[in-house]
């Protein structure tokens, strides 16, 4: 379980992060919508511990994410994360680029880590681009490795943000199919996104963030469909 | 007709020439050699230093790049020699020269480094790899394929700076050749020949970076 307790985030005199409370349960997709700038990328930095926190705690499987003994690597083997920019590794063969953390960090074998690698990556539809070099493949077979790489250490949840909104139009659809996979197997996901119809398809709660505030969580079709919130319903009348 | 003070040009001045050719290539490789290190050190250091000690890391480093070799060379070697300590010209010119390639390397390695994006080492960090190995992993092999065009190039002109190393009297390719013209007169052919040595042994070394500079594109 994931617990962020009135969380408190600034970059200087910025205040990003107004008091977050959120609790997502094993097994559970929540999807967070919100305008651009209203601190949403932010909220997964800092359950990932990447941004320090000024304010509040932030529990994962009830461990302290930013308590000073925490070992925050072991943490974030945990928290898988993949960003809007997909960032595969350009002096790694699509193998390497599934392999390296697994026999790095984890200390499995070569033999090992390619072994599971290639499960994940005919998981994720790349089983015929082993030894490609990802500069030379489109964004969306790159955010579909950006994927399997962060499967391959096995994470306990799944942090994305924005995963398809880099991508031209007609490569959403494959990266989006391969997050549905990820739902159906049980995967715990917080996914931060623009994609309404996605977001009601696949979360089974979504949060309405705004300044830095939750503005309103819920069921996921009650919000899209039927927003309690004045100000959900304002920024969903502009974005549907 | 007198006795000639001169003696032409024979095949038994190989050896010698060949001894010249050797002690340029050794005190440029000591040179890249050391240069590369201490400059992925140094450059590695200004990549992640506040811009307070930057400049003043910088300034010392402008005087290594900006006093001309030839100066530096016979200021450190009149010093070694004044304070008691001679060293010869061997590591007296490889301690100048390693220094002077330091100096040039720092920026070309600095500029590696920072040529990796922050989003770039977030996504190594958030796979659970530590910051060490973010460097060693990611960090390192994609900067030093960034700026590896420029590492060949500082390399090929230590190779033409080495020259000057001759001014304190390590007997390198080019104060052999200057011995040579002053035996036999015959500067022009011992000149044209010298150059094409430092043509022949720099070639390699540019026609090895393109080639590795297509392999690596990344
Ligand atoms: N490293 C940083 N330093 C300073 N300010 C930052 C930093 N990261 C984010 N911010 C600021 O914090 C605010 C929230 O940013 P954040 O990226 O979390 O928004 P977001 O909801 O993800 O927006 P978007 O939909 O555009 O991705 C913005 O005003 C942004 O400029
Ligand atoms: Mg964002």
């Amino acid at each position: 379980m994931i617990q962020v307790q009135g969380l408190h985030k600034s970059f200087g005199n910025l205040k990003v992060l107004k008091g977050i409370d959120l609790e997502v349960q094993k097994g559970e997709v929540v999807s967070v919508i919100g305008g651009s700038g209203s601190g949403k990328s932010t909220l997964l930095y800092c359950i990932n511990a990447i941004e320090k926190i000024q304010k509040g705690k932030i529990l994962v499987d009830g461990i302290d994410a930013h308590d000073k003994k925490t070992d925050k690597n072991k943490l974030r083997q945990k928290l898988g994360m993949v960003f809007q920019q997909w960032n595969s590794f350009p002096h790694l063969t699509v193998l390497e680029n599934v392999t390296l953390a697994p026999r790095v960090v984890l200390g499995q074998t070569t033999k090992q880590a390619e072994d599971l690698a290639k499960q994940y990556l005919d998981h994720v539809g790349l089983g015929d681009k082993y030894d490609e070099y990802p500069t030379r493949m489109s964004g969306g077979q790159q955010q579909r490795l950006a994927i399997a790489r962060t499967l391959a250490m096995k994470p306990s949840y799944m942090l994305l943000d924005e995963v398809t909104s880099a991508l031209d139009p007609e490569l959403v659809g494959e990266v989006l199919d391969t997050l549905r996979l990820l739902r159906k197997e049980g995967m715990t996901m917080i996914c931060v996104t623009h994609e309404m119809a996605f977001a009601k398809e696949v979360s089974d709660r979504i949060a309405f963030v705004e300044k830095g505030i939750i503005e309103e969580i819920g069921d996921a079709h009650q919000v899209i469909e039927n927003p309690a919130n004045e100000k959900t319903q304002r920024f969903l009348s502009k974005v549907l | 007709m007198g006795l000639s003070l001169f003696t032409p040009l024979s095949w038994n001045d190989t050896g010698f020439i060949l001894t010249g050719v050797l002690n340029t290539l050794y005190i440029s490789i000591v040179a890249i050699f050391l240069g590369s290190v201490l400059g992925m050190v140094v450059g590695f250091i200004r990549s992640i230093s506040k811009q307070s000690f930057n400049l003043f890391m910088g300034a010392f480093l402008d005087i290594l790049r900006t006093v001309p070799l030839i100066i530096q060379l016979v200021l450190f070697s009149t010093y070694v020699g004044v304070i008691g300590w001679p060293l010869n010209p061997f590591t007296c010119g490889s301690i100048i020269l390693s220094l002077y390639t330091m100096a040039f390397m720092s920026e070309v390695f600095r500029a590696g480094f920072e040529s990796v994006s922050d989003s770039m080492r977030i996504a190594s960090r958030s796979l659970g790899m530590g910051y060490w190995q973010t460097i060693r992993y990611i960090v390192l092999p994609i900067g030093m394929r960034t700026v590896f065009p420029s590492w060949i190039g500082v390399s090929l002109s230590v190779v033409k700076d080495s020259a000057l190393v001759s001014v304190i009297g390590y007997m390198e390719l080019l104060r052999t050749s200057d011995q040579l013209i002053t035996r036999t007169q015959q500067p022009l052919e011992i000149l044209l020949g010298v150059g094409l040595f430092y043509f022949i042994i720099s070639y390699p070394l540019s026609f090895f970076g393109r080639h590795m500079e297509r392999k690596m594109a990344i």
